[in-house]
């Protein structure tokens, strides 16, 4: 196998022909990049070394070099703004990592000395609200709640009218997961965000959507509508601890060129990295570090 | 957003011409679209892959039926062949829960829906097979797992075991057992823990489970979005823990679906119901030829070439 491990081995160089060009195309599509990208991404390698000699090792590297060139510009923390409450509204498909990340985030701020109030949006779920108050409980965080079935948007109303009084830093808002092609869920969204826009025109801050790195090409799809109806300011993926390399965040980069905030590696409250182009880069085509 | 397979196939349609027989030009040509269409609703590689070889096999050579043109003919074998796939043996959504109690064991990775779907089933078996259900929650990781399920519990009015903070997994499925046993359950469920399959600890966790219960049924629940990851999932679980059948979740979406065929191919076990939805009743038995037009993208064609 051409793209097998074998650091051991001499250096073999091949000929950079098609039959090779395939197999790295099919690496790629391996990792979620989806058929396109992928063949956009080793085209760009090809381009002026095709029927050169290259080793395996070579080729990953260009590829790897190719691919955190694309994801360069998307690598950005959160911003923080002067502003304050800051609101950072998390949305996103059902069980894609919303709630756990906003545990993350906001153990993240409080230990840098944000004054921070979580807001339980996801009045939908069994036990939604309980789950992030443990969360709230592990980051030392209130958590503003209402009970189960009520208003979101009358909740984060009053979560923003509470942040403004408190003085808070950041106001975190979670909401329940749901599936874009649900134009009723997606009006509801859209409603949330107007009625933190009567508190602050220029609310919510950040709209973080949260990908599953499980999910294949319909996180395109998932980006697409959730930028057009919830104004997506940026991403966080999640579950790059598992087998999963969410190949397709290079597809959103390009087609999208939204921020990457974070990535989630695991179900405890430090498991929120930033997003590295190079360490991506290298796990997608299975570079050895 | 996607091209669909029609399309796709529309040139090729035009360049092939009627012949008699499909030649192995006109079968490769098709089948490179055919290839494109399946990774682009997120079959797994190696399985897009096999099949599209099981496919060449069976094209080569066929007889072109005189109404159709060869690139439709080709369609009309790939879709067959899909349904074949996903077609698992015996009745669709019937569970193995003589003997009672009936234990069945519910795994997966984490936010895939199992204890949700464990509810819905509950919730089935209750109300269809008039089966008296008991549920345990094995969670002790993700906050407030227990009690979401307690509540589902509430609402579809199925028992749950009491929950006790500080017991493992191990010894919560003991107790379930026993409670089952001696409160005259049909069914007792265990709704295990989110797992990523290459977690060591947690597949033994989930193992030991497995061997004090002794699953009637294990079924491995997984997200209908899942890319190209379908692959080790399945063959990780089933490696490991032995599944006798799928759920597939977030069928409501609007994804392709291609990790069914990733899961049939990898598992060969059956795909016994589809989630359509977060409410309790949005459970549907899996149906081969709905998914099979979906992952191809392409109920009009094969309208089309059914009519031929
Ligand atoms: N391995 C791993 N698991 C994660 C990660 N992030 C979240 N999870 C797990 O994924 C599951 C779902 O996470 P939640 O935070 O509840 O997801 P959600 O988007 O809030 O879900 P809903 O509110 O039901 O839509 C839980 O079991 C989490 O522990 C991650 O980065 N890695
Ligand atoms: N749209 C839709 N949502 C679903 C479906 N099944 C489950 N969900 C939602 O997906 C999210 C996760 O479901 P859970 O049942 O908590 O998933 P889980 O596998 O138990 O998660 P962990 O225990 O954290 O691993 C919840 O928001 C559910 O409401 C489905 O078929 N369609
Ligand atoms: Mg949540
Ligand atoms: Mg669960």
């Amino acid at each position: 196998r051409l793209l097998g491990r074998n650091s051991a081995a001499p250096v073999v160089r091949r000929e950079l022909d098609d039959d090779m060009l395939e197999q790295l195309e099919e690496l790629l599509i391996a990792s979620d990049m989806g058929v396109d990208t992928a063949l956009r991404v080793t085209a760009n390698i090809a381009e002026g070394r095709y029927g050169k000699k290259v080793s395996v090792q070579e080729i990953k590297e260009l590829l790897a070099q190719e691919i955190a060139r694309i994801m360069e510009p998307v690598a950005r923390p959160l911003p923080l703004y002067p502003k304050t409450p800051q609101v950072v509204l998390v949305v996103g498909v059902n069980g894609s990592g919303k709630t756990t990340t906003i545990g993350k985030l906001a153990s993240q701020f409080k230990a840098a000395g944000k004054h921070v109030v979580i807001a339980a949006g996801d009045t939908f779920r069994a036990a939604a609200v309980e789950q992030l108050q443990v969360w709230g409980d592990r980051a030392g965080v209130p958590v503003l709640t209402a009970p189960e079935g009520s208003d979101p948007a009358s909740l984060a109303f009053d979560a923003m009218t509470r942040a403004q009084a408190e003085g808070a830093d950041l106001l975190m808002i979670d909401t329940a997961g749901r599936l874009q092609n649900r134009q009723d869920l997606m009006e509801e969204l859209a409603k949330i965000v107007r009625v933190i826009r009567k508190k602050d025109p220029d609310a919510p801050h950040n709209t973080l959507l949260v990908l599953d790195a499980t999910t294949g090409q319909n996180a395109i799809s998932q980006t697409e509508t959730f930028q057009k109806l919830a104004d997506v300011s940026g991403l966080v993926m999640t579950k790059l601890d598992g087998t999963a390399k969410g190949g397709v965040l290079v597809a959103l980069a390009d087609k999208f060129g939204l921020p990457i905030h974070a990535i989630g590696v695991g179900e405890q409250i430090d498991d929120l990295a930033p997003f590295d182009p190079e360490e991506f880069a290298a796990a997608l085509t299975g570079l050895e570090a | 957003m996607f091209e669909n397979l029609s399309e796709r196939l529309g040139g090729v349609f035009d360049r092939l011409t009627k012949q008699g027989a499909l030649s192995e030009d006109d079968v490769k040509t098709a089948l490179r679209e055919v290839r494109v269409a399946l990774l682009e609703a997120d079959v797994s590689l190696p399985v897009a892959r096999q099949f599209i070889k099981a496919v060449e096999k069976k094209a080569t050579g066929a007889a072109v039926t005189k109404s159709i043109t060869p690139g439709q003919q080709v369609v009309k074998i790939v879709h067959d062949e899909l349904i074949a796939t996903l077609t698992g043996e015996g009745e669709p959504g019937a569970l193995k829960i003589d003997s009672p109690p009936a234990p069945i064991l519910m795994v997966g990775l984490q936010g895939g829906g199992k204890t949700t779907t464990t509810a819905k089933l509950a919730k089935r078996l209750k109300e269809r097979d008039g089966k008296k259900v008991l549920m345990a929650s094995l969670d002790v990781n993700r906050p407030a797992a227990m009690e979401q399920l307690e509540i589902l519990g509430k609402q579809i009015g199925v028992d749950t075991l009491p929950i006790i903070k500080g017991e493992d997994p191990v010894a919560i499925a003991k107790r379930a057992k026993t409670q089952a046993s001696l409160g005259g359950y049909d069914v007792y469920m265990l709704d295990t823990a989110g797992r990523l399959s290459i977690d060591e600890e947690l597949m033994a966790q989930v193992e030991a489970v497995r061997d004090v219960a002794n699953p009637r049924e294990t079924i491995l629940v997984v997200d209908g979005l899942t890319g190209q990851d379908a692959v080790h999932t399945a063959q990780n679980f089933d490696d490991r823990i032995g599944i006798s059948g799928v759920v597939l979740t977030r069928m409501d979406g609007d994804g392709r679906g291609g990790a069914a065929l990733s899961m049939r191919a990898i598992t060969g076990k059956p795909i016994k119901f589809v989630g359509l939805g977060e409410k309790m009743d949005a459970l549907e038995t899996f149906e081969p030829d709905r998914i099979a037009g979906r992952i191809l993208g392409m109920g009009d064609i094969v309208a089309l070439v059914e009519k031929a």
